[in-house]
C-alpha cells in the first residue's frame, strides 16, 4: 500500500476501559487483545445517493474511502474488521457499488471476520456484501455499537462524525477527531463524503458528562486536543 | 463619434441632433421645467430611432437615465397615439416593449419612480413595473400574462425570466433592453450571467436594440462589443486575448462537426441551418467585432481635488488616519453635506467613532456600509435624501449611483486604490455638471501619500484604470444552460452559437461548451456512473430537454452568481449583574458579520462593530452575542474581509514612477521627500522595473523584505510561496506580512547568507516556476483556494446554496464542498469545475494572474541589498507583524500548537 513518510506518525495510543486502543491516522481504531480493527461511518455510495436528486457528487467517494480502508486493514492485517455502521449511506447503496469497488472490497475482506454492525442509514444489508451482520457486540468488557447509547458505559460507536475545530492566534483548522473519556470513546467518519459534527456540539455532553480529550487527527500525525482548546464552528 | 464640446452642459447650445426628433409632447415637458434636451440624449434618440444598439459613457449626474429611456418613451408614446382608441387592447397584444436591468433592486425602485413623473405629466400612457425579488408571487404571474410597457428588474430576475417556458412569447415584441451601470455588471460573473441573457433576448426578439449607460472607463469598445451580438467566430478574424483558456484550442473553437465525439455528450447533430451569419457593417470603424454605436457626454467641470496635508508626520502604517479625523471634521462642518468614503467597514467604523469623538457641535452624521442592519441602513439612505444630515461615512456600498441629494464634498479616506474609482466617487458631489466637484483624498500613511499624489495625477489627466474586460466563467455558463432547457428544448449547436454571440463567451471552444452541457446532465465525470440520474437528457428528435419539473424547481432555487459568505447575525447581548459572567441575548440586532471572522473570534476579544466597541461573549444557537465593551477599552481590530480593494496596476505602476524618479519628490509633501532621502541613504530606492530585496537581522531572526507593490492578494499568495520555497533551501521561515505594497518574510536561518553563498539563490527563490508545483502543492491545502471552489460548485449548481436565515441544520446533512474538493482534485484534476475554480483564483482572493505578471516584470532585476538594520522603507511592512491575522493552512502547526497548550496545563 502507500508507502509511509518517514517523518509519518501514523498511530497514537492510548488506553480506553483498562486496554490499549490504537488510534491510527486513517481513523481507523485497533484493539491489539482481539486483533481487531474498527471503522466508523464509511457512508459508502454517498454520491451516488446524493446524484439520485439531482446533486452530482463527484462519483469517486466510494474509491476514496476504500482507499483508506485498505490502507488501515493493510497495515495492521487483523484478524477481524468491524464497521460500526452507516457503512453504506443508503439501503440501496451496495446495489449502486460499481464493479471495481466491489472487487476491491472482496480482496480487502479476504481471510478475515468482517463484521457490519448496522447504522441509521443502512439497517439492512444484503447477504452479497459478505461478511456477518449485526446491530451490536460485545469486546472485552466493551460495547460495540453505531449509536451512542444513553448513559455510564464502556463502549465505541460512530455516528457522530466528530470534528475539532482550533483556533491558535486567528488561524482555525477542523479536522476529524476521535473523542473519548477513557471509558467511551466515539471514532470519526471515515467516509470521504462523511462531514462532521463539531465535539462542542450539545449531543456530545451527555456521553462525557465530566469532559473528554479529542484526538484529531492531522496531516501527518494524531494530536492530543483538550476540551477547553475546542471551538464551537 | 466627434466629442461634443463641454458647453453642451450650457442649456441653451444647440446639440448636433436636432430638438425636432423629439414629438411635441416631449418637448413642452422640456420646455415646461426649463431644460432644454442635452446633446447625448439627442444623439441617442436618434441612433436609436435607426435601431442601433448604444452605449452611453456619462458621469454622474448628466441625466443618464433619462436618456437611456427617453427613445422607449418617445415609441411607446407614438404606439400609443397611432392605435387610437383601441389603444389598450392592441397595447396588451404588444406586450414588453423595454426592459431595464439594473445591478441593485433599489435602483431599479428608484428609477421606476424618477421615470413614473415624467410619464406622468405627460400624460402618456404607458405602464411601467418592477420585477425583483420582493414582487409578491400573484404580480410576478400577472407580469407574464399581462406584461407592463417597460419592466425594471435585476440581472438575476432576467435569467428567471428567460427560463420561464412562456419566455418567447413574453420577450417576442420586445424593442429595447437598457442595461444600467454596466461598468459595475460587466466586472463580475454577474456581467457574465447578464450576457447570456442578452444573447438569449436577442434570439427571442431580433428586432430589439441595447442601451447601455455606464460611467467613464478605460475602453469604452469593451462594453460596445457586450452591447452587441458576437458573430460566430469562424466567419471573423479572432481579436487577440492573451492567456485564457479559449485560446488553446483556438483552432479547433468552433465547429461542432469537428468536435470529436469522444467527450461527452456524445453525439452531436449537424444542423443545415448553420449558415456563419454575415459581418454586418461594423460601427464606428472600431475593429473586426461587432460593437454598438458611441455616445459620450462629456464631462463637465473639472474637480477640484487635493490631498489632505497636515502638520504631523504619518505614520509609516496603518489604515485609520486618525491623525486627519480633526481636520475632516472641520471640512465636515464647512460644508453642506458630505460623503465620507473610505475602504473597509472596519475603517468605517473607526472613523466613525473618531469623528464622533470630535463632535461637540452635535453635528447629524451617519454610517453606512453593508453588514449594518437593513433597516438602519434604510434609515440612512432616507435621511440622506431628505437632506437631514451633515455626512455619511461609507464604504463601497455607496459607490452605485441611487441619488444622494446635495452632496457639496466627498472625502475619500485611505489609499485611493483605482484611479477610476476615485473618479466615480468625486462624481458623488456636485450634481450640477457645470460646477466643480470638491474633494479630498486623506492619505493614511505614508505609503498611501504616494498612492494619492498617483491618482491626482491621474484624475488631472482623465486617465482610466476599470479592469480589463471579462473571459465569461464556466460556472456561470453551466447556471445558463440548465437555465436554456427549463425554458424550452434546445439544439447543442444552436445554443452554442448563441452563447458565443455574448461577448464574454465569444471565444468559448466547442469542448468546454460541451463539458458544461456533460456537466448539467450527468456532473460530466470521466467515470460515468451518472447516466441514469441526467437532469437533462437528449431526445430522440436531437433536443437536449430538462428531466422534469423537480429539476426546473432546482434551478430556480439556485439562480445567480452572488455567493454570499455565510454571515451571522450580531445581537446585543446583557450582562446579568447577579450572575457575572452570564450574558442574557436580549438585545437587538446589531448587523452581520462573516461567519469565518466570527469564527475567529475567541470570548472576551474586543471588536469595533455598529459605531460600538463590543466584545465577543460567544456563539448561541446561530447569533454572535456580544455586550458592550467598558468605556475606553481598546478594540482588537478585526479584519473584515468586505470591501479590501487591491492597488490597481495602474496606479501602482505610477507609485513605482514617482519613487524611482527624484523630481517627482519634489511635488511630495515634505515628510515624505525627507523619508525617501533617508532610504536611499541608508538602502537605495528601486527602479520603476526593480524588485528591491532587502534582507537584516532583528533580534534572533533574520528578515527578508520586498516591495513589488502588487496588491495584498498577490502579495500573500507570493508569501506562502516563498515561505515554502524557503522552507526546502532549509531557510526555516517562520512566518511572513503582506500589505498592499510588500511582504516581510522572517526565518531562523540567515537568508543573507544563505544568498552570499549562493549567488544566483534570490533569483531562483523569486522565479516564475513558484507558480507550478509548488502553487498547486499550495492550492491543495489553500482554505482560500477551497472558498473559491465552493463558490464556482453554487453557482454551478453542483451543490445547493444555503439561504440566509435558514437554520443550520448541523454539517453532517449537507455536503461540506472541502470534502468535494479533495476528491476531485484527486480523480479529475481537469475538470470543469475545477478548471472554473482556478480561473477565478487567478483574479480572485489568489491573485495569481498579477503575481505572474510581476515575476515577469522583476526576472533579473532583483536588486539585493543586504543590511545590518531595517531600513525606513521596510520598517512600513516589519510594522504591520502583529497587527495582520497571519494565513496559515498548515493545520498540524495550530494544533500542535493547541497541543502544547495541554502539556502545559499538565505540567503547571
Amino acid at each position: 500500500m502507500t508507502a509511509l513518510l518517514k517523518n509519518k506518525q501514523t498511530t497514537y495510543e492510548i488506553d480506553l476501559n483498562g486496554q490499549a486502543a490504537i488510534l491510527d491516522l486513517t481513523g481507523a481504531m485497533v484493539l491489539p487483545a482481539h486483533d481487531a480493527l474498527l471503522v466508523a461511518d464509511l457512508h459508502f455510495e454517498k454520491g451516488s445517493s446524493f446524484a439520485r436528486r439531482g446533486m452530482m457528487l463527484p462519483p469517486y467517494d466510494t474509491r476514496e474511502t476504500l482507499v483508506a480502508l485498505s490502507e488501515a486493514v493493510f497495515r495492521f492485517d487483523p484478524k477481524t474488521v468491524i464497521a460500526l455502521g452507516d457503512s453504506f449511506h443508503d439501503i440501496g447503496g451496495p446495489d449502486r457499488l460499481g464493479t471495481e469497488e466491489r472487487a476491491t472490497l472482496a480482496d480487502v475482506q479476504k481471510g478475515r471476520d468482517w463484521i457490519w454492525v448496522t447504522g441509521n442509514h443502512d439497517r439492512i444489508l444484503p447477504e452479497s456484501i459478505g461478511g456477518e451482520v449485526v446491530e451490536e457486540m460485545a469486546l472485552g468488557g466493551l460495547t460495540l455499537r453505531h449509536e451512542p447509547s444513553a448513559g455510564e458505559q464502556a463502549e465505541i460507536a460512530g455516528h457522530l462524525h466528530p470534528v475539532g475545530k482550533v483556533v491558535m492566534r486567528g488561524r482555525a483548522t477542523r479536522r476529524r477527531c476521535f473523542v473519548t473519556d477513557g471509558v467511551r470513546c466515539v471514532m470519526p467518519a471515515l467516509g470521504a463524503y462523511a462531514g462532521g459534527l463539531n465535539a462542542c456540539d450539545a449531543a456530545f455532553k451527555p456521553l462525557f458528562p465530566k469532559g473528554f480529550t479529542a484526538h484529531l487527527i492531522g496531516t501527518e500525525r494524531i494530536f492530543a486536543i483538550a476540551k477547553s482548546m475546542l471551538c464551537r464552528d | 463619434m466627434a466629442k461634443s464640446p463641454r458647453a453642451s452642459y450650457l442649456r441653451l447650445c444647440m446639440p448636433k441632433a436636432s430638438p425636432s426628433l423629439l414629438p411635441k409632447t416631449f418637448r413642452d415637458w422640456f420646455a415646461g421645467r426649463g431644460w432644454t434636451p442635452r446633446a447625448h440624449q439627442l444623439d441617442l434618440l436618434a441612433k436609436a430611432k435607426e435601431g442601433r444598439s448604444v452605449l452611453l459613457v456619462a458621469p454622474t449626474g448628466a441625466g443618464k437615465t433619462l436618456a437611456g429611456f427617453l427613445p422607449s418613451l418617445v415609441e411607446l408614446a407614438d404606439r400609443a397615439g397611432g392605435k387610437g382608441k383601441s389603444k389598450q387592447k392592441s397595447q396588451e397584444k404588444q406586450g414588453l416593449h423595454t426592459l431595464y436591468i439594473s445591478p441593485l433592486k433599489a435602483l431599479a425602485t428608484d428609477i421606476a419612480r424618477n421615470l413614473e413623473r415624467p410619464v406622468a405629466e405627460m400624460g402618456l400612457p404607458i405602464r411601467i413595473e418592477t420585477r425583483t425579488g420582493d414582487t409578491p408571487s400573484h404580480k410576478r404571474a400577472r407580469q407574464i400574462e399581462r406584461p407592463p410597457d417597460i419592466l425594471l428588474t435585476t440581472p438575476e430576475q432576467l435569467a428567471l425570466l428567460l427560463a420561464h417556458p412562456e419566455a418567447r412569447e413574453f420577450f417576442q415584441n420586445l424593442r429595447r433592453v437598457v442595461l444600467d451601470e454596466l461598468h459595475s455588471l460587466v466586472t463580475s460573473k454577474r456581467g457574465d450571467l447578464l450576457s447570456l441573457g442578452l444573447a438569449r433576448l436577442m434570439t427571442l426578439a431580433p428586432e430589439a436594440a441595447a442601451v447601455g449607460l455606464s460611467a467613464t472607463v478605460r475602453e469604452p469598445d469593451e462594453l460596445r462589443r457586450y452591447l452587441a451580438g458576437q458573430l460566430s467566430a469562424n466567419s471573423l478574424p479572432l481579436a487577440g486575448r492573451d492567456k485564457g483558456w479559449g485560446s488553446e484550442s483556438r483552432s479547433s473553437a468552433g465547429h461542432p462537426a469537428n468536435a470529436n465525439a469522444g467527450t461527452a455528450p456524445k453525439s452531436v447533430e449537424r444542423s443545415p441551418r448553420r449558415t456563419p451569419p454575415t459581418p454586418g457593417p461594423s460601427p464606428q470603424g472600431g475593429g473586426e467585432m461587432p460593437m454598438a454605436d458611441l455616445v459620450v457626454a462629456e464631462g463637465g467641470a473639472q474637480p477640484d481635488i487635493r490631498m489632505l496635508e497636515l502638520e504631523e508626520r504619518l505614520p509609516l502604517a496603518g489604515h485609520t488616519a486618525s491623525l486627519s479625523m480633526p481636520a475632516i471634521y472641520e471640512l465636515i462642518r464647512a460644508h453642506k453635506t458630505t460623503l465620507v468614503f473610505v475602504n473597509t467597514r472596519l475603517q468605517a467604523e473607526y472613523t466613525f467613532q473618531e469623528l464622533w469623538r470630535l463632535n461637540d457641535d452635535g453635528l447629524a452624521i451617519a454610517l453606512h456600509h453593508g453588514s449594518l442592519d437593513v433597516a438602519q441602513r434604510r434609515r440612512v439612505e432616507e435621511a440622506m435624501a431628505a437632506g437631514k444630515l451633515k455626512a455619511v461615512v461609507c464604504t463601497a456600498t455607496l459607490d452605485l449611483g441611487i441619488d444622494w441629494g446635495d452632496v457639496d464634498l466627498v472625502v475619500n479616506v485611505g489609499a485611493p486604490k483605482g484611479a477610476s474609482r476615485i473618479m466615480q466617487r468625486i462624481g458623488r458631489s456636485n450634481h450640477r455638471m457645470d460646477e466643480p466637484s470638491e474633494a479630498y483624498l486623506v492619505p493614511a500613511n505614508r505609503f498611501e501619500i504616494l498612492e494619492c499624489r498617483a491618482a491626482l495625477d491621474a484624475v488631472h489627466e482623465a486617465a482610466q484604470d476599470t479592469p480589463d474586460a471579462r473571459i465569461g466563467a464556466l460556472d456561470v455558463l453551466c447556471q445558463h444552460i440548465l437555465g436554456m432547457a427549463c425554458a424550452e428544448p434546445f439544439r447543442l449547436e444552436e445554443l452554442y452559437e448563441e452563447v458565443r454571440s455574448a461577448a464574454p463567451y465569444a471565444q468559448l471552444t466547442w469542448e468546454d461548451f460541451e463539458a458544461c452541457v456533460a456537466f448539467v446532465a450527468t456532473g460530466g465525470y470521466a467515470l460515468r456512473a451518472y447516466e441514469r440520474f441526467a437532469k437533462i437528457v437528449r431526445g430522440q428528435d436531437g433536443l437536449w430537454r430538462v428531466r422534469d419539473a423537480k429539476v426546473a424547481q432546482q434551478y430556480r432555487l439556485n439562480v445567480g452568481t452572488i455567493v454570499e459568505s455565510s454571515m451571522i447575525k450580531v445581537r446585543l447581548g446583557r450582562s446579568m449583574r447577579s450572575r457575572p459572567g452570564t450574558v442574557l441575548p436580549r438585545g437587538r440586532i446589531l448587523g452581520e458579520i462573516e461567519e469565518y471572522f466570527a469564527e475567529t473570534l475567541t470570548p472576551g476579544d474586543t471588536f469595533l462593530f455598529a459605531g460600538e466597541v463590543l466584545r465577543f461573549e460567544g456563539i448561541a444557537e446561530d447569533e454572535v452575542l456580544a455586550t458592550r465593551a467598558g468605556a475606553g477599552t481598546d478594540p482588537m481590530i478585526p479584519s473584515y474581509e468586505g470591501g479590501k480593494f487591491p492597488l490597481s496596476t495602474f496606479l501602482a505602476a505610477r507609485v513605482r514612477a514617482i519613487l524611482a524618479d527624484p523630481f517627482e519628490w519634489d511635488r511630495l509633501p515634505p515628510q515624505m521627500t525627507e523619508w525617501l532621502l533617508q532610504q536611499r541613504r541608508r538602502s537605495v530606492v528601486p527602479g520603476p522595473r526593480d524588485l528591491l530585496v532587502e534582507t537584516f537581522p532583528r533580534g534572533n531572526r533574520f528578515y527578508m523584505t520586498c516591495f513589488p507593490f502588487e496588491g495584498r492578494l498577490a502579495h500573500q499568495t507570493l508569501g506562502m510561496l516563498l515561505t515554502r520555497r524557503l522552507e526546502r533551501a532549509r531557510i526555516k521561515p517562520l512566518g511572513f506580512v503582506a500589505n498592499d505594497y510588500g511582504i516581510a518574510v522572517y526565518a531562523s536561518g540567515d537568508i543573507a547568507a544563505k544568498a552570499a553563498r549562493d549567488a544566483g539563490f534570490l533569483d531562483e527563490l523569486f522565479s516564475e516556476d513558484m507558480l507550478g508545483d509548488d502553487l498547486e502543492d499550495w492550492l491543495a491545502e489553500s482554505a482560500l483556494m477551497k472558498r473559491t471552489f465552493r463558490q464556482c460548485a453554487v453557482i454551478a449548481g453542483l451543490i445547493e446554496r444555503r439561504f440566509p436565515g435558514e437554520k443550520k441544520t448541523g454539517r453532517q446533512v449537507t455536503i461540506s464542498t472541502d470534502l468535494v474538493y479533495d476528491v476531485l482534485r484527486k480523480h479529475e484534476p481537469d475538470h470543469v469545475l475545477l478548471r472554473a475554480a482556478r480561473a477565478d483564483a487567478a483574479t480572485g482572493l489568489l491573485d495569481v494572474r498579477r503575481l505572474g505578471m510581476m515575476l515577469e516584470r522583476i526576472r533579473g532585476r532583483i536588486i539585493h541589498k543586504p543590511l545590518d538594520r531595517v531600513s525606513p522603507l521596510s520598517v512600513s511592512v516589519m510594522l504591520e507583524i502583529g497587527r495582520e491575522r497571519v494565513y496559515s493552512d498548515d493545520a498540524d502547526e495550530i494544533l500542535a500548537e493547541a497541543e502544547a497548550a495541554l502539556l502545559d496545563e499538565a505540567l503547571a
